[in-house]
């Protein structure tokens, strides 16, 4: 596969060219331009961050937030650290076209509690953009103002759910809010607010300066552009590598330079687990939804443990708000440990759990309880043997 | 908002849009099973007992929150719905201390009750219960986590209707616990102890401090002389403790109190008249001091003092109003000082050996009836504290069949009362009541309102406000109100009276008299009341109170012959010497 390199390329537009060229445009148009790119959110999602963007320049309400959320808490994933270790000026960018975009003069960046060493990178750039007129007041004498102040994340892995990064932002405890209402109409302080990604804002300065086609093309069939991926475990290369979207699986680890392959976990702890056998499968929203990490298994590991170290991540950082996820996480991890011990030797006495599963998929309030027991399915059918036989897909 | 159609189990159904799909079915007549929600708080959506399916979605919907859309089609009980409610149910049990038998909520349980409805009997998902922890050092409440399902229904409770938020969810995931700061006890945060988390929990989690234990033992003890009082609003929600439909049942209160081997069974509405009497004087010579005197040590608007809810809150939050609260002790503790000294005259008996015991629809009175300023008999003025629900319970374990007992009448020197009396259970009744006296004695006449009903005062407002201008002919010594407006203001539930307390802090009030009940509705929503509650639940019990005042021969609180003679032979006049060392107390600041 290309090296189809544009968020970490070697080679940079120039910084503030991008919004130079948006304030030459309509907000309508450069909203447009974003939609039209057809990037979808980078944080896991994968909204469509044109039509947030337009929902919430649309909403009615003052005083808008632009929000960067950077909380980059899933295990394994480190391109979010990458991308503002490096490319800040870009995601400060990024975030300002937002503002302008949606008619805000107001950005925060929720940064990860175990990143203060980002802190002075990030306030670099936000002063030499300011004393470029890229920032501030007035910006490149326009009638547009916007600044952008860092906060420090909460901790908790939960806190990058975007309602729960608000609660968190009003100083209030962490745990995601019941939607509807949405951000995009009530966000932090009741506000209209965007919340994206920092790889979402960092990809925004290169949609608006080669356009939504040329973004579009970078892709594979409806999955446009590229994505960042923190691939770790048993390779030789770990790092960040960027690839297209709808790139497979397999040229990722080869890339990585992946030898022994038993199992892929792709996407974070919540995200899908696969086998040697499906390599070939694509990273895109429509087969294996592409969050920030990959980390692979070789056939040394015990795939139990995996399956054990996951679930205790859950049960350890569910918020502990609703039924499903705060109990359901207990009960799947008691069924781990009947696995281990032999207390369940066939799929049939599995059954309840996966029942449970599934209950925890579509009853949990937020995504972590939503996705928290795919793990758990994949790990289970395709991994492990059970006395009784091997369960198989 | 227009009316929209929605099809709930395949049958178009009519409803307002933006109405929850909860709202939606319940129009269509569709049980939706619920433990989070409460009608009186806001919406939490965490218990996920009310998973309903759309149809087009990929997730199941919080029947709870989730508003309905335009030609939105919802399935109640599919496949899904069925499993997923199961689930949930089996999830809550498995960590559940579920030994239903030993707990306070037996029988009167919302998770109990759903585990029957959606016959959970067996378990597939290993137990692993919460061990029990009772915290059982606050007087009026206690904690048993062990029986908590996570609902916060306290929590905004706490927060939501009486600003006074001591409690919160801490920590997360499966070691969530509904904690307070630094995980005191309620007795070591500003606590009201008014127990209105206690009438939401749906579980056994929390409960009042019982007290039936002593109360059974003074009754067997023959060397003791137990004293019963019952306070205005027990007799409009005891039926309702007892499952029956909610009714005033004082008659029937009597004669079961007495079956249960009472000496005497006496009315708090007496000692609410009383109040009445002595706050009603306490205002007159308070607006005096202000009007005539310019005395600027006085402190106006006057608030009554008859809710420990809300002294125990003001004596927290705002102690710099202290001196605005009447000195009057409450109904309750007036009655305990005087059992033990005027009705032990009138009964020839040694004050030593009555046990004073108080029927109460509020658990705030358990602590106070503790406060050191409380023994000016010489004695604990009041010795035990029981609610409606424990009331009702004895009732029940001494197998007394309260739908056939005869209707009985209180004993006396200390058990007639008013309507006046009566009506201290509805949130403006003590207003009410002290305009029906204090307007007659001003000016020589009955208070200008249709069969003395105060209206401007009564009903579920949070808060009300009324103006009452005094006639230009007035009584003798009392010409300087001539044509005065009294300005009052009423507030129920304590966020309302942050409310009002705030404003008059901020010196933008202009009152002359405030009534605050910590409860909203007043006593009758009271924390010791029957479990559940609602606006609706709370409306009936309202007007169960106003057609029992309008039943009673006496509607004054100075009609009541029993306190012309309590006058007459013992207290001589109101505010005097007696009433002060009996009827009157102090109040302190709280951190
Ligand atoms: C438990 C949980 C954790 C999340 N953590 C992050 C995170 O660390 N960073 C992030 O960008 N999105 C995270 N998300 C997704 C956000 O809720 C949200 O969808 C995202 O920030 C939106 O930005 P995007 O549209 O640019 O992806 C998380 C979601 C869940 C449920
Ligand atoms: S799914 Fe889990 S993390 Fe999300 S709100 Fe529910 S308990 Fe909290
Ligand atoms: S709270 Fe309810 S279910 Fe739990 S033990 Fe008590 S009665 Fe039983
Ligand atoms: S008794 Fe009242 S003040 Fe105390 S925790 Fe419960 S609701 Fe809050
Ligand atoms: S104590 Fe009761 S009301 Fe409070 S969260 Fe627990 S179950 Fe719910
Ligand atoms: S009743 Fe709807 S989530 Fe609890």
């Amino acid at each position: 596969m290309s090296e189809k390199k544009i968020l970490i390329a070697a080679e940079q537009p120039i910084a503030g060219s991008a919004l130079k060229k948006s304030l030459g445009m309509t907000s309508a148009d450069v909203v447009f331009e974003v939609r039209e790119s057809e990037i979808r959110g980078r944080g896991g999602a994968g909204f469509p961050t044109g039509i947030k963007w337009n929902l919430a320049g649309a909403a009615s309400g003052s005083n808008k937030m632009v929000i960067c959320n950077a909380d980059e808490g899933e295990p394994g994933t480190f391109k979010d650290r990458y991308l503002i270790e490096n490319y800040s000026l870009k995601l400060l960018e990024g975030m300002t076209i937002a503002g302008y975009a949606i008619g805000s003069s107001h950005g925060i960046i929720y940064l990860r509690a175990e990143y203060p060493y980002l802190i002075p990178v990030i306030e670099k750039a936000r002063e030499d953009l300011i004393r470029e007129n890229l920032l501030g007041e007035n910006i490149l004498g326009k009638d547009f103002n916007f600044d952008i102040e860092i906060r420090p994340g909460a901790g908790a892995y939960v806190c990058g759910e975007e309602t729960s990064l608000i609660e968190s932002l009003e100083g209030k405890r962490g745990v995601p809010r019941n939607k509807p209402p949405y951000p995009v109409n009530s966000g932090y302080l009741f506000r209209p607010t965007v919340v994206n990604n920092v790889e979402t804002f960092a990809a925004v300065p290169h949609i608006i300066l080669n356009g939504a086609e040329w973004f579009q093309d970078l892709g594979i069939g409806d999955c446009t552009g590229t994505k960042l991926f923190s691939i770790s475990g048993d390779i030789e290369n770990p790092g960040v590598y960027e690839m297209p979207m709808g790139s497979s699986i397999g040229e990722l680890l080869e890339a990585a330079g992946a030898q022994d392959v038993q199992a892929v976990q792709v996407g974070g702890a919540s995200g899908a687990t696969i086998t040697a056998d499906e390599l070939d499968r694509s990273l895109s929203f429509s087969d294996l939804p592409p969050g920030g990490s990959v980390i692979v298994f070789n056939s040394s590991r015990d795939m139990i443990d995996v399956l054990e170290n996951f679930i205790e991540f859950f049960v350890h950082e569910s918020c502990g708000q609703c039924t499903t996820c705060r109990e359901g996480n207990v009960r799947l991890q008691d069924a781990v440990r009947l696995i281990r011990n032999g207390e369940i030797s066939s799929m049939e006495e599995l059954e309840p759990f996966f029942q449970l599963a599934e209950v925890m998929k579509i009853g949990s309030k937020c995504g972590l309880g939503q996705t928290s027991p795919n793990c758990f399915i994949d790990i289970v059918t395709k991994f492990i043997d059970l006395p009784a036989g091997k369960g198989g897909v | 908002m227009p009316n929209i159609s929605v099809k709930i189990n395949g049958i178009i159904t009519s409803v307002r849009e933006g109405v929850t799909i909860l709202d939606a079915c319940g129009t269509a007549g569709v049980d939706i099973p619920t433990l989070c929600y409460h009608p009186d708080l806001s919406l939490a959506g965490n218990c996920r007992m009310c998973l309903v399916e759309v149809e087009g979605w990929r997730t199941l919907a919080i029947a709870c929150v989730t508003p309905v859309t335009p030609n939105m089609a919802v399935l109640t009980h599919s496949k899904k719905v069925r499993h997923a409610r199961r689930t949930v149910l089996k999830l809550l049990l498995a960590s559940h201390n579920a030994n239903c038998s030993e707990c306070e909520r037996n029988k009167n349980c919302e998770l109990q009750e759903l585990a029957e409805k959606h016959n959970i009997t067996n378990n597939e998902y290993q137990t692993s219960p919460k061990p029990e922890s009772i915290e059982e050092v606050s007087p009026g409440i206690m904690r048993d986590n062990s029986r908590c399902i996570l609902c916060t229904r306290c929590v905004r409770t706490c927060e939501e209707l009486q600003s006074v938020a001591v409690i919160k969810p801490v920590g997360r995931s499966s070691s969530v616990t509904i904690s307070t700061f630094m995980d005191r006890s309620l007795n070591d945060v500003p606590c009201t102890q008014c127990g209105q988390c206690v009438i939401r929990c749906p579980t056994g989690a929390l409960f009042e401090t019982s007290e039936i234990r002593p109360v059974w033992e003074a009754i067997e003890n023959p060397d003791k002389f137990v004293v019963f009082q019952t306070a205005p609003a027990v007799r409009v929600g005891l039926a309702e403790a007892l499952g029956l439909p909610i009714d005033r049942s004082t008659g029937q209160m009597v004669a079961a109190i007495r079956g249960l081997g009472v000496d005497r069974v006496l009315d708090t509405d007496f000692t609410a008249d009383l109040t009445i009497i002595e706050e009603g004087h306490e205002l007159i010579s308070r607006l005096k001091g202000a009007l005539v005197d310019n005395d600027e040590s006085v402190a106006l608007p006057m608030m009554t003092s008859c809710s420990p809810g809300w002294i125990k809150f003001i004596e927290h939050k705002y102690p710099e109003l202290l001196p605005n609260v009447s000195t009057c002790k409450s109904p309750q503790q007036m009655f305990g000082a005087l059992a033990k000294t005027y009705l032990a005259g009138k009964e020839v008996i040694d004050p030593a050996s009555i046990v004073s015991v108080s029927v109460m629809p509020c658990t705030a009175k358990k602590f106070e009836k503790e406060r050191p300023e409380m023994r000016d008999s010489g004695y604990k003025d009041v010795d035990y504290v029981l609610t409606t629900r424990e009331l009702a319970r004895m009732i029940d374990e001494a197998g007394i069949d309260f739908e056939k007992i005869e209707e009985e009448k209180f004993d006396r020197w200390m058990g007639d009362s008013t309507g006046a009396g009566v009506i201290f259970g509805a949130t403006g009744g003590v207003m009410e009541a002290a305009l029906r006296t204090a307007y007659e004695i001003v000016s020589g006449h009955e208070i200008p309102f249709d069969g003395l009903n105060v209206e401007p005062v009564r009903g579920m407002e949070g808060i009300k406000e009324a103006a009452i201008t005094m006639p230009e002919k007035m009584a003798t010594g009392f010409e300087f109100l001539a044509g005065v407006t009294l300005k009052v203001a009423v507030a129920h539930g304590l966020a309302n009276a942050k409310i009002l307390m705030d404003k008059v802090r901020a010196g933008e009030a202009d009152y002359h008299f405030i009534e605050i009940m910590a409860c909203p509705g007043g006593c009758l929503g009271g924390g010791g009341q029957p479990i559940p509650t609602s606006p609706e639940i709370r409306q009936k019990r309202t007007e169960s109170i106003y057609a029992e005042d309008a039943a009673l021969h006496f509607r004054k609180s100075h009609a009541n012959p029993e306190i012309q003679l309590l006058y007459a032979e013992f207290l001589k006049e109101p505010l005097g010497q007696k009433s002060h060392e009996l009827l009157h107390t102090h109040y302190i600041k709280r951190d």
